[in-house]
């Protein structure tokens, strides 16, 4: 009972401290309109809204989550405030959670800013909810474990934003959402299937616009598997790394 | 006196550097246990250790009579730890930061507002409750994080070289804090590389160098082991300049010296029997007006247990205050 005071107490003031700052927000709503413009601008066609939710619900969880984490922690772990948390009488996978939740939790209300706005715009009916729902939530926390695993691995802020954009960029790229995968060179199509984004990204798909190419039940357990794969990752470097 | 915290053989090893060397001491229910050393002594990696930031290569713990080595979670709950560095949160204010801090220990929301208020008002900073951590004094900040180390009651506040790098009222107004926290009862480990600290706080102190524990005991043990003379310094008023030489003819087994017109020193290898002196001293007309027995200092005493010159332990804090 009392480690879940702790955990709620380290989520409340992560989201009050740091996601839910106003530049950070602004950063959620601005960031899918940006998208959706510069696709807008390539095309010159008329825009298919619902065509490009996916990847823009992709990209607001990707961008919203994992950089956000590997610079918060490494920003604590700098102020030496992060050492507080380890003293306390907390076990590490729940106060590992805790500290990840926030960013969870901010990468699935980004995710659903660009849907509340298609929501205006187009008809939405016929998508499969509790798969989008499922992915958001899924995508959300293995980009925020991305996120700690990038954390554990760099000093310095600047090298956590640095570190996250080597990951984040080749992901966007190559996870299907803006080339479709068979359009990929044949000796970059196995690098996709080792990103979680792929996974996700092909939920979206299917659930909002029915063409995804993998089924959801190898796509959910693989995404699941990522998810647990890089927190568990994490949490074994933490406690190589950080408790000496 | 039970002992609160005991540690037994503690070994760490960096790959070829051993930081702590087979150190084994208890601290005691009620006292402030103060651990002396220069930097790079051992003395953070000894705190590291204790409260499970690092894992000790070998050796074990102990905390109120229960071994936590390799479970340090078990006892987390019931120390306070102090860091050298003021690590709360900047943007939050004093308050917030209290009550974040007293949830980490599980303690419910009305009771962590009301022991965050108290200490507030205990640490003199009601006011600044209110003001985001940044904008505090390093005093006030070190003063807050004293707060925040004892907001969940422990049985042992660890406190990591607590008064450096501060301004000179701050750390006055922070040792009477930690005097006060002591004489309410809390047990204090302490880690200082000041000497006159660790002399005007400490019960028991410990002397750290190279990881390794050179001497420990009472400040009175320290002193009596090392006093190899004893030394009386005598206030003397209306005294003739023949006073020193009178005295050693009379007391062959004393050295007798006059540093000054108005004090004389009386040296002897065993103990000076005070009514005789007294009683020659008024015979030749000389008025004293005190007397007192001289003791080596703590500092005295470190140099010779450890080798190193105190002079350098200034210079390693002035460096550090830098």
């Amino acid at each position: 009972m009392s480690s879940w005071t702790a955990f709620r107490a380290i989520v409340t003031k992560d989201m009050k401290t740091y996601y839910l700052k106003p530049p950070n927000i602004s950063w959620g709503l601005v960031f899918p309109f940006a998208w959706m413009l510069m696709f807008y601008l390539r095309s010159r066609t008329p825009l298919d809204i619902r065509a490009l939710l996916p990847g823009v619900v992709s990209m607001s969880i990707l961008f919203g989550t994992t950089s956000m984490l590997a610079v918060t922690i490494t920003f604590e772990r700098r102020s030496r405030s992060f050492e507080r948390l380890l003293l306390a009488p907390i076990d590490l996978s729940l106060l590992m959670l805790a500290k990840t939740g926030g960013a969870i939790l901010f990468g699935v209300l980004n995710a659903f800013v660009p849907v509340a706005v298609a929501a205006f715009a187009v008809d939405l009916s016929g998508i499969g909810w509790l798969s989008v729902i499922g992915s958001i939530l899924l995508i959300a926390a293995s980009s925020t474990f991305l996120g700690l695993f990038i954390s554990v691995a760099v000093h310095e802020v600047f090298e956590a934003q640095t570190f996250s954009n080597f990951f984040r960029f080749p992901m966007l790229f190559l996870c299907g959402l803006f080339i479709p995968l068979t359009s990929l060179p044949v000796f970059l199509q196995p690098l996709s299937f080792l990103l979680p984004l792929t996974y996700g990204a092909d939920i979206l798909k299917a659930a909002i616009n029915g063409d995804g190419i993998l089924p959801l039940w190898v796509s959910f357990p693989v995404l699941l598997v990522f998810g647990v794969g890089l927190f568990l990752f994490s949490l074994h470097n933490i406690k190589r790394k950080w408790v000496l | 006196m039970l002992e609160v915290l005991r540690a037994e053989a503690l070994v760490k090893r960096f790959d070829a550097v051993t930081a702590v060397d087979g150190v084994s001491f208890g601290v005691r229910r009620g006292e402030i246990f103060g651990f002396l050393g220069p930097n790079g002594a051992g003395k953070t990696t000894t705190i590291n250790l204790l409260t499970g930031l690092a894992r000790p290569t070998s050796g074990s713990m102990f905390l109120e009579g229960r071994e936590y080595t390799g479970r340090p979670k078990q006892a987390q709950g019931l120390m306070g730890i102090v860091p050298d560095e003021s690590n709360l949160y900047e943007e939050l204010d004093g308050f917030v930061n209290l009550t974040f801090c007293a949830a980490l220990y599980g303690i419910g929301k009305a009771e962590r507002q009301q022991r965050a208020k108290r200490l507030l008002e205990q640490f003199g900073l009601s006011e600044a409750g209110k003001r985001p951590f940044k904008a505090y004094s390093k005093g006030m900040k070190r003063k807050l994080t004293i707060a925040a180390g004892i907001i969940h009651e422990p049985k042992i506040l660890f406190l990591d070289e607590p008064t450096t790098g501060i301004d000179v009222a701050s750390a006055r107004q922070i040792r009477a804090l930690i005097g006060g926290l002591n004489r309410y009862g809390t047990t204090v480990f302490l880690t200082t590389h000041y000497i006159e600290e660790a002399e005007r706080l400490c019960h028991r102190i410990a002397f750290i160098v190279g990881g390794r524990l050179v001497r420990i005991g009472s400040l009175e043990e320290l002193m009596t082991e090392h006093q190899r003379e004893t030394v009386l310094e005598l206030a003397v008023e209306e005294a003739g300049p023949g006073l020193a030489e009178a005295l050693r003819g009379r007391f062959p087994s004393y050295a007798v010296h006059r540093p000054d017109e108005r004090h004389l020193r009386v040296v002897a290898d065993s103990t000076i029997e005070l009514l005789p002196l007294l009683g020659a001293l008024a015979e030749d007309g000389a008025v004293v007006t005190e007397a007192k027995l001289l003791r080596p200092t703590l500092e005295e005493v470190f140099v010779r247990v450890t080798g190193i010159e105190a002079a350098a332990m200034k210079q390693e804090r002035e460096g550090k205050k830098k």
